[in-house]
């Protein structure tokens, strides 16, 4: 066991090691690893986030889904309700429009059956006049009896 | 065999020094380049990972490294709770140096010692018997020391900018042992003084003996191995050699974890 200048070179070299080590081995190295740590730290937890975006979506799109539904059938509901009162108004309209129909056609054969009765009995007294004229000309003056034979046409 | 097993076992403990007189001036040509070669190759290695290092799809190697840079973090964080630039850097180099050199010892232990016998006689001349070469750097004491009085300057540097300078030498004088009065805290500060002394310097003595201890004994067992008939040598080569690749590891380890935990003590306030 001697000591000798090894002994100083050896800590000259250590010292020199200490210092590269220092300076180009320990700081690059890491930041490099901590970087690499916080990037996967912020990809996880963009991960995460993600994840909950998604969920916050579908959720969303379940409730606009739901929503949408619950529209149409709103909408189908009301339309039907609206068809069957098309319906409805469309029979009163017919309804009544028939029976207008109706009373002006019973007014009109009224009227037709008032205009024949009022022509037949034109018909009839004429025909009662003429037929009693006919009888009665030898008989009865027609300007001595114009009384009684108005009095006649106008019963029939 | 047996007459020059003991040459054999010399001749793989002796470093190539500088000087064949020795002395505080001359240097182990061996250990020191040996470790230069594995502290550049580590920080080559690591310096192009962090140069090319990609946040997205990581290589192998750079995967590699980066466990072993989150290991240190990881034990730094836990450990020392101050803030510091230094400590994590230093503790990575001693990791992977110290890892570096005491794998050394897993090369067979004739292997690099004969190539460097074979080129100093092929190019250089050289008597092949006085060619030495020791391959594991942290068989040698001078390097274990290297490590463990730069950790020891480390801790006083850290103690210095923690508390100040008046602090750091208060603290030597008043601690552990505390007293009352001013005459009791003058009375007891040559055995507070002397406790410290002993706590400071048994830090880095125990840091480089350890290990130097550890790889020392792995290296002499594996020379041990190499003097057994060749057809045997797998029976306890093979088993050492395995357990060995738990000690480089560990004690590179704790090479590190004592030097967090003496920082870490340096800063703290008693």
């Amino acid at each position: 066991m001697e000591f000798n200048v090894t002994l100083l070179g050896q800590a000259i070299t250590f010292a020199i090691l200490v210092w590269f080590t220092m300076k180009f081995v320990w700081p690059p190295l890491t930041n490099m690893m901590e970087e690499r740590a916080e990037r996967i730290a912020d990809g996880l937890a963009a991960a995460e986030r993600g994840k909950q975006d998604l969920e916050a979506a579908e959720k969303r799109v379940a409730d606009e889904l739901r929503q949408a539904k619950q529209q149409a059938t709103e909408l189908i509901l009301a339309a039907e309700k609206r068809a069957n009162q098309i319906v409805e108004e469309a029979k009163d309209a017919a309804r009544t429009e028939g029976a207008k129909l109706v009373t002006e056609a019973k007014s009109q054969i009224d009227q037709e059956v008032l205009r024949a009765k009022e022509a037949l009995r034109e018909q009839v007294a004429g025909l009662a006049v003429a037929g009693a004229e006919k009888i009665l000309r030898k008989e009865i003056d027609a300007a001595k009896h114009a009384d009684l034979l108005a009095s006649i046409k106008a019963e029939f | 065999m047996a007459s020059n097993a003991t040459d054999y076992i010399k001749h793989h403990l002796t470093f190539w020094n500088s000087s064949h007189e020795g002395g505080f001036s001359s240097l182990h040509v061996d250990s020191f380049s040996v470790s230069l070669i594995l502290g550049f190759l580590f920080a080559g290695v690591f310096a192009y990972v962090a140069r090319n290092a990609k946040l997205e799809n990581p290589g192998k190697l750079q995967l590699f490294v980066e466990s072993i840079v989150e290991m240190v973090d990881t034990q730094v964080k836990e450990i020392f709770h101050a803030k510091s630039n230094v400590i994590a850097p230093l503790a990575l180099t001693i990791f992977c140096w110290v890892f570096l050199m005491n794998a050394m010892d897993m090369l067979p232990v004739d292997l690099i010692p004969m190539a460097a016998q074979w080129i100093g006689f092929t190019f250089f001349g050289a008597d092949p018997h006085h060619v030495y070469f020791r391959v594991v750097p942290s068989a040698d004491v001078n390097v274990t020391f290297g490590l463990s009085i730069s950790v020891l300057i480390c801790i006083i540097g850290f103690s210095i900018s923690a508390k100040g300078l008046g602090g750091w030498i208060k603290e030597l004088f008043t601690a552990p042992f505390h007293a009352s009065g001013p005459v009791g805290t003058i009375l007891l500060a040559p055995a507070n003084f002397a406790l410290q002394m002993v706590e400071l310097l048994a830090k880095p003595i125990s840091l480089s003996l350890r290990l130097f201890g550890n790889m020392y004994s792995g290296e002499l067992i594996f020379i041990l191995i190499a003097l057994l008939p060749w057809g045997a040598q797998w029976l306890l080569g093979a088993p050492w050699a395995i357990f060995h690749i738990l000690v480089i590891t560990l004690q590179a380890f704790v090479f590190m974890m004592l030097t967090i935990v003496y920082l870490s003590l340096a800063v703290e306030k008693h």
